[in-house]
């Protein structure tokens, strides 16, 4: 099926929660609610007219001050058996940034939720192991959202202050002091 | 003597790397034990993070090139070419034909260097210490191929939006082709060392298995998932620069193991060296970059030191980069050697990407580890680390 054609057809499905439609290179994004988001998904997965079993990517895109709402997660979706794909585009407010886990219909998902976690702070609900994956765990921030810093914080992060004061302390050690 | 009924066994937990020569540098599997067998495995990456996607935002399109040579570092072509044509299709551009040929041949090349850098490292880390040489002596010629065409050897920058750096000459085509000759007897030599190799046999065979099923619920690609048994090949389903026009087939493998993920790539250098023969031999004249967009590409090196205006051009072009980008987003992806190699783009009309997110091979790959090591023994761990063929660059980016 072609892009255009999914859509239309999901569309017509998910009247309620389809917001927009975009088209571009032919290549089509469906704009979609967060609520019934894991139902769409299993939709798509499950059925055979769809059969959409390859997740290829999930990331998250910061759309600050130029959209509302701010967050948008991005699923790209394609059928091995097919040869079709669709793109999903999930709203997700800055309010409270959460939206379903679908790591239960695909497995890749569950590292893809988690970097999407670690670099913009959108919670996925029902996760099973939701952990930062690139960031040290006592990183404070996330890196990708806008209004972080290219040169990261101002303030140095607590972790390299403990690895330099180790430093310190095993200087004693050295056979030569 | 205490008698055997007291004697208490307890779990051991076991850091392997991140300094662990198996695990590819920067890579960190805890792995809690039960005598030699792995109840548990949990990867750890981000050792090697730098913030690539954060970087592009801040960057022109052009600028952003070398970024890319520095993902899959052994593979840095297929990097470049797989942007390129993200960038192309977002803007709109097409490569001339003989550039669509050249960056067939460089990215099959590539290939052929990254399944060699492969092929070495994990018949080192299972204890064949022989293919590590020779697959490293055929990768200097590529490498010294490379250099003769681009003056760099890893990190190569050749590719560029609308085409390549610049032609190729005679000689290089005259020794790539010699180089063509000669490589199947040097993978028959790799092939007589291992394929039957008791030890090889008994270290690989049976050893993370895993079904076409969940290789595709887990998103795997490339000759990691081809070893499954499943037919997806990016080049095939959907073909980009010289693809189409020639004629080669995918390896597929049949039980998912580790030594039909090895079978699988070394097969695929086999059917690179087909294609690289066609290209070679069918490679067109006619220009190797975009005539359609010259507010785009650079001008060549030999107009920009003799002429004013293209002296401009190229500077304004880097510094400032073209200034009407349409808005849209767009995610292309190639066949890299280690897997799917996706780029997704959402441009807001500027110069440079509001978003560049780079999808990774080898961040997925390491991702199934546990799936694929826990209830085998640890020595197998260092078999399926290598056959899921993984660069920690590309993994953290």
């Amino acid at each position: 099926m072609e892009p255009a054609e999914i859509a239309s057809k999901i569309k017509e499905l998910y009247p309620a929660d389809v917001v927009d439609v975009r088209d571009f290179r032919g290549q089509c994004a469906l704009v979609v609610k967060k609520d019934d988001i894991l139902e769409i998904l299993m939709r798509l997965h499950d059925d055979p007219e769809f059969n959409f079993d390859f997740l290829k990517d999930l990331c998250g895109v910061d759309y600050l001050s130029k959209r509302t709402p701010r967050f948008e997660v991005i699923y790209q979706l394609y059928s091995i058996q097919h040869k079709h794909m669709i793109r999903i585009a999930v709203q997700v407010p800055e309010k409270s940034p959460s939206l379903e886990s679908c790591a239960c219909i695909w497995n890749t998902a569950n590292w893809h939720e988690r970097e999407c976690y670690d670099m913009y702070g959108i919670v996925f609900e029902n996760h099973p192991d939701l952990r930062r994956v690139l960031m040290p765990e006592d990183w404070e921030g996330y890196p990708l959202r806008k209004d972080y810093p290219v040169e990261g914080p101002e303030e140095e992060w607590r972790g390299f202050k403990e690895v330099l004061q180790k430093h310190e302390e095993y200087k004693k050690y050295e056979w030569n002091r | 003597m205490e008698p055997l009924k007291d004697l208490k066994t307890r779990e051991l937990v076991l850091n392997m790397g991140p300094q662990h020569p198996s695990t590819h540098g920067v890579l960190r599997l805890k792995l809690e034990l039960d005598g030699e067998t792995i109840r548990k495995c949990t990867p750890y990456v981000g050792y090697l993070h730098r913030g690539t996607e954060k970087l592009a935002e801040g960057m022109t399109y052009i600028q952003c090139m070398p970024l890319t040579d520095r993902l899959d570092y052994i593979s840095s072509m297929t990097n470049n070419v797989g942007y390129c044509l993200a960038v192309e299709r977002l803007f709109g551009i097409e490569a001339p034909l003989r550039a669509k040929y050249i960056r067939t041949i460089v990215s099959e090349m590539s290939r052929l260097s990254s399944h060699l850098l492969w092929l070495a490292t994990h018949a080192l880390d299972i204890g064949a210490m022989t293919v590590f040489l020779y697959a490293f002596r055929e990768r200097e010629v590529i490498m010294d191929l490379f250099e003769m065409l681009c003056g760099a050897r890893l990190t190569v920058t050749y590719p560029r939006i609308g085409g390549v750096k610049n032609d190729f000459t005679q000689e290089f085509i005259d020794k790539l082709y010699d180089f063509l000759l000669d490589f199947p007897s040097k993978i028959e030599q790799y092939e007589t060392l291992i394929n039957v190799n008791r030890i090889w046999l008994q270290r690989t065979v049976g050893i993370g298995v895993i079904s076409a099923a969940d290789a595709i619920n887990w998103g795997l690609s490339g000759a990691t998932l081809r070893g499954s048994g499943v037919n997806y090949d990016i080049r095939k389903h959907f073909p980009y620069d010289a693809y189409d026009l020639v004629e080669f087939a995918v390896p597929i493998g049949k039980n998912g193991d580790v030594y039909d993920r090895y079978l699988c790539r070394v097969e695929e250098m086999r059917q690179s060296v087909l294609i690289l023969k066609q290209c070679v031999e069918k490679l067109p004249t006619g220009p190797i970059l975009a005539p359609d967009a010259p507010k785009f590409t650079l001008p060549p090196k030999d107009r920009v030191l003799n002429e004013m205006e293209s002296l401009i051009h190229q500077f304004t072009l880097i510094t400032k980069g073209p200034m009407t980008a349409p808005k849209g987003e767009i995610y292309v992806a190639t066949e890299a050697p280690k897997g799917e190699l996706g780029f997704f783009i959402v441009s807001d009309g500027t110069g440079r990407p509001y978003r560049m997110r780079v999808r990774s091979p080898s961040f997925i790959h390491v991702s199934v580890l546990p799936a694929l090591c826990e209830g085998g023994l640890i020595a197998d761990a260092i078999a399926n680390i290598g056959s899921i063929d993984v660069v920690l660059g590309e993994c953290d980016r």
